[in-house]
Parts: structure tokens; C-alpha cells; sequence
């Protein structure tokens, strides 16, 4: 675990020192494209056709404009509905853009060759039933231009990186959503992708499930491998991302290292004392207060942690602690997106 | 290329059988063996006639059923189940290649299931007929344009499939397959009627599938022979009409978002 701080930290100062891209909230500078970007989104739009003659039009996604560097594990965020799945769909040509354009890999969408290098898992997978998993992963091997002995070996080798070797030889249609979900990243992973897109990879999946998905991402992304995935799991891509990009009702809403992301955001300080005289002075203050008996915890904004110190030595209330409450993800995210989508990610 | 469509015929042929889509050989046979010794006591003359008539019309039958059953859903339950979005989205595999294995699956299914009945019902003609003839050739090329109906039917199947839901497709495949099978009546009576009617009618009886010029059972049921060129004109018919279908599905699911 040391290690992958350790990783994300290099990973994150590298990426501050390149001055990772623009978008709304961009942090950093403007980046020299020395090294080869693994997708490269540039104003891309895309609208539904929706009503019975099919002549309204919803947004789906909304000029986007992005930057996912090789080698970097990429979050996406948003709420349900935001325009993730929909981003994943256009980079992968299973819908049309309205406009802009986008590069994978240095390659422009519809380039067919260059999905050799790119390994894709949909939001709740669902696979040939018909099929053992073995079956399955050897028929995505062979499509994926993988001949003679290597189809077995690959597909086995898959299977046990994710921990399904026992069920191997099982029909799909025996499996948990749990096991559908690993047969998932594993047909992901078979053909030894650089790229691999996730889309709400965690979802369906238990605490232990989710902690090996997250364990895996982490592997691969050792192994020199750019993850993107999508989420609304908002402590996944924390612990997880170099970088993160927000999306809400089809538009970005930032995008950055999550540290320098929530370097922006005013921090808060918890205090603790004795004494409830102080209350109404902090609570005046703007304070959130909560008594326990005699001890009384405040919650405010940094900036007010000096008046509401007077205020305690002027009441002669006795100092307990005074600790700083790091903001999360969840934090930037309910600061930038829609009421709605506050009201689900509370729920 | 040809690898990837093989692969995903294969697959597609695999989920037939899987699906146990050739349980209806079971069917088939207690139907052919049931005839024939119900038959056999008939003189062997119309016994010979029924069996043949009876049998081929049960492959053709049996055959389209098949095609439009699991043809509407080609495309259609692919999308609906998500099935294809890891085949198109993360393979080197163009959306014609997809449908051409596709397409190339099901029919695979329907030749191998036709060919098994083929064999019980050239037994059944055998025991009836104390043995087979030269004469008896005639009805290989029957089910020649058996399967040649296949061929046509599968790929109108996968067309609906590529735009409509698979109960549209269903009764689009179905009406398509029944106008055919009248399209010399409907050339007939085109020819006898008069100004923008006739314009109109000769276009739709063209337009539609000729299933009839397929159909031939009676003919080798009453020992005629059949002509070799239609052998000829029906395979080239074939090729160029469900080529042309193959083509609108490509054209249209290549322009498709997958949503």
C-alpha cells in the first residue's frame, strides 16, 4: 500500500510539474506535448434524438474538450445520467459525434486497428451466456487478431489474473454478477491492451470485490498501462487517480490532479473545547457546533479559525484540539455539480 | 478479416446448437417416420407423392421458421443484451464484418440442420420407394432451393434486425416471406392490370422476394425434371437479391448509434 502512495505521489507531482490541459478548472500549465497522449477529446459533442418524430434533441455531451496522457490512471466522474457513458461510447465508435474530434493513441476515431490496443469493459457486462468463460475469452482473443497456442494461454492467464481459473470451464449463465464482472475484466485485459477503459467498473460488486478491481487497476497500471474509467464512486477514484476529470448534465465541470483539485477548496478546521458559554459566539461565527456533554466540536471554514479562537479565550473556554478537515472529492464534486446530482450522491 | 468472421459465425452457429435450436430434428423425424408408415399403406404411387411433398415442405418450413426466429434477433438481442458492445468497441472488428459472420452463423445452422433432415427424409424415400433411382436427384436440387430460400430469408431477417424490434422484424420477415411465395400471381396480375396500378403492382411484385421460382416440390414430387438453367438463374437471383440486402443492413448499421 506504501507503495502505491508512492506511486501516485510521483505520478501526481510529474503531472503537476507537466502542467496538465485546460478545461474549466485546468490547474497547472499549459502542457508541451512531448509525450504521446493516450486520447486526446477536442470539443466533441454529441445530441440524442428523442420524441416520437424523433425532433427534439437532448444533450448528451456537451464540447468537451480533454486530455488523458499514457500511463496515468484517469478517473471520470459524474453522477448518473452525466454524459459518462456516452464520452466512452463516442471514443470507442459505438456512437457518432455531432461534432469535434478525438485521438487514441495518436490514432483518429474510426481508426479500426487501433482497438488491438484498447480493452474495454461496459457498465454491468453482460456476455454470451452460451459460453464458458474460457470460451468466451478465447473467442475475444481471436477477434483481437491473437492466433494459435497463445488464444488458451492468454485467455487462462486472464482468467487467473482475476481470480476465475476455477470457473473456467462454467457457462456464463451460471455466474454472479460479482463473477460476471471479473469475466469482464478479463476479456478487458486478454489481448494485453496499452489502454483500458472501465466503465463503472466497481459497480455490482462487494467491498472485497471492489478492493481487488482496485488492487488490478493498480497492477495494470504498473505495468505501464493508461487506465480511464468512469464513476460515481467518488472514494474509488480518489484513492485510485492521478487525474480526474468531473462531468455533470453532459459539460465539465473540472478536471486536474485530485490534490491540486482540492487544493483550491476552501478547507475547514474542526475545534474542540470545554465549556458551552462559547456556542452562540462560534455558531454566530458561521460555525456548525455539536455538544457532548461538556465538550463542544465546531466545524469552520479556515479562515475564521483565528476569531473563533479569540472568542474561546474571551469566554475562558479550555482549547481541547484544533485539526484540519481535509476536503474530499465528494467535497469538490457537490461544490460543482447539480442539485440533483447532490440529492443522489448524498443519498 | 476472414478470421473474424469465421469467428463470429462460429459463435453464432455455437449458440444455435447451444440453445437447442436443432431439437426441432426431433420433431422432424417422428414426423417422417410417422408418414411413412401411415403412407405405406397406400398404393406406392401417392404414397411416394405425399411423403416427398409432406417432407420437403416440413425442411422448408422447419428452415424458415428457424431463420426468421433467430434472424430478427441477429442484431437486435446483440444490442438489447449489450453483447456486442465488447466486440465492437474494443476488437479490430468493422460493423460489416460483424454482420457478415452473423449472417454466415445462421446460415451455417440452417444447412447442417437441413442436411440432417435431408438424411432421414432420402431414408424415408428410400423405404417407400424399396430403394433410390437416378430420377431421385431431382429432389437434392429441391432442397437446393431450400436452402437457397434460407439464404434469402436470413438475410431480410438480419436487414429488419439492424432497425426494428424483433417483433416488427417478425411480422416484416413473415408478410415478406408469404408475398413471395405468391410473387408469380402477383406478376400476374399486374400484367392484367391497367396504367399507374399496373406501373405500381409490376414494381412490387418485383421488389418482393420470388419465393415461388424457389419452390419446386411438386414439381420433383410428380418425378418432373427440372430445368438446369433455373438451377443457374435461381443461384444467381439469390446471390445479387440477398446480396443487395446485405448490403442495406450494412448501410444502415454502419450508420447506427449504439446507444
Amino acid at each position: 500500500m506504501a507503495s502505491f502512495f508512492a506511486h501516485r505521489e510521483v505520478r501526481g507531482i510529474w503531472s503537476y510539474l507537466h502542467g496538465y490541459e485546460s478545461g474549466p478548472l485546468c490547474l497547472g500549465y499549459n502542457f508541451q506535448h512531448e509525450h504521446m497522449a493516450a486520447i486526446e477529446i477536442q470539443e466533441l459533442e454529441k445530441y440524442y434524438q428523442t420524441g416520437f418524430f424523433r425532433n427534439q434533441r437532448k444533450l448528451g455531451l456537451k464540447s468537451l474538450t480533454l486530455t488523458v496522457e499514457e500511463g496515468e490512471v484517469f478517473g471520470y466522474l459524474g453522477p448518473n445520467g452525466a454524459g459518462k457513458t456516452t464520452t466512452i461510447k463516442l471514443l470507442l465508435g459505438l456512437v457518432f459525434p455531432d461534432g469535434g474530434t478525438a485521438r487514441i493513441l495518436g490514432r483518429p476515431l474510426g481508426d479500426i486497428e487501433v482497438k488491438r490496443e484498447i480493452g474495454f469493459l461496459p457498465e454491468q457486462p453482460y456476455f454470451y451466456d452460451h459460453l464458458t468463460a474460457l470460451e468466451l475469452l478465447q473467442y475475444y482473443a481471436r477477434l483481437s487478431g491473437i492466433g494459435g497456442r497463445d488464444v488458451r494461454q492468454r485467455s487462462e492467464r486472464a482468467l487467473a489474473r482475476v481470480g476465475m481459473s476455477e470457473y473456467a470451464r462454467l457457462q456464463l449463465r451460471k455466474f454472479s454478477k460479482g463473477m460476471l464482472q471479473r469475466v469482464g475484466i478479463a476479456q478487458a485485459i486478454v489481448h494485453d491492451p496499452r489502454l483500458v477503459i472501465l466503465d463503472e467498473p466497481m459497480s455490482g460488486l462487494d467491498p472485497i470485490g471492489r478492493r481487488e478491481v482496485r488492487d488490478l487497476i493498480q497492477e495494470l497500471n504498473e505495468e505501464g498501462k493508461t487506465i480511464f474509467f468512469s464513476t460515481h464512486i467518488l472514494s474509488d477514484a480518489e484513492t485510485l487517480c492521478d487525474r480526474v476529470a468531473v462531468v455533470d448534465r453532459g459539460e465539465l465541470k473540472g478536471v486536474g490532479v485530485v490534490a491540486d483539485l482540492l487544493r483550491d477548496m476552501s478547507g475547514d478546521v474542526e475545534i474542540a473545547w470545554r465549556g458551552p458559554q462559547a456556542i452562540a459566539a462560534l455558531s454566530a461565527l458561521g460555525a456548525r457546533c455539536h455538544a457532548t456533554g461538556e465538550v463542544v466540536r465546531a466545524r469552520l471554514p479556515e479562515r475564521l479559525q483565528d476569531a473563533a479562537l479569540e472568542a474561546l479565550r474571551e469566554r475562558q473556554c479550555r482549547l481541547i484540539s484544533v485539526t484540519p478537515v481535509r476536503a474530499t472529492l465528494e467535497d469538490f464534486f457537490l461544490q460543482h455539480v447539480s442539485a440533483e446530482a447532490k440529492a443522489e450522491v448524498q443519498a | 478479416m476472414i478470421g473474424r468472421i469465421a469467428t463470429i459465425a462460429h459463435n453464432t452457429f455455437r449458440e444455435a446448437v447451444r440453445d437447442r435450436v436443432l431439437y426441432n430434428l426431433i420433431v422432424f423425424a417422428l414426423l417422417i417416420v410417422g408418414a411413412s408408415i401411415l403412407f405405406g399403406q397406400i398404393s406406392l404411387e401417392i404414397n411416394r407423392i405425399v411423403l416427398i411433398n409432406l417432407g420437403l415442405t416440413a425442411i422448408s418450413l422447419f428452415g424458415i421458421v428457424i431463420a426468421v426466429l433467430i434472424g430478427i434477433g441477429l442484431v437486435s438481442k446483440e444490442i438489447e443484451k449489450r453483447t456486442l458492445y465488447t466486440v465492437l468497441a474494443a476488437r479490430p472488428v468493422h460493423r460489416w464484418e460483424f454482420l457478415a459472420g452473423k449472417f454466415l452463423g445462421l446460415v451455417m445452422t440452417l444447412v447442417v440442420n437441413a442436411l440432417l433432415m435431408s438424411i432421414g427424409f432420402f431414408a424415408a424415400v428410400a423405404y417407400v420407394s424399396k430403394g433410390l433411382h437416378p430420377a431421385d436427384l431431382q429432389l437434392a436440387v429441391a432442397i437446393y432451393f431450400i436452402l437457397l430460400q434460407f439464404v434469402l430469408i436470413t438475410a431480410l431477417a438480419l436487414l429488419f434486425s439492424t432497425f426494428s424490434t424483433p417483433v416488427f422484424s417478425s411480422i416484416f420477415a413473415f408478410a415478406i416471406f408469404a408475398v413471395g411465395t405468391f410473387a408469380e400471381d402477383l406478376r400476374g396480375f399486374a400484367s392484367m392490370a391497367q396504367g399507374v396500378t399496373s406501373w405500381l403492382m409490376t414494381g412490387a411484385a418485383y421488389l418482393v422476394p420470388n419465393f415461388a421460382a424457389l419452390n419446386v416440390i411438386s414439381q420433383v414430387a410428380h418425378d418432373e425434371a427440372v430445368d438446369p438453367r433455373l438451377i443457374l438463374l435461381n443461384t444467381l437471383y439469390v446471390t445479387v437479391y440477398a446480396g443487395a440486402v446485405l448490403t442495406a443492413s450494412v448501410w444502415i448499421f454502419g450508420r447506427r448509434n449504439l446507444k
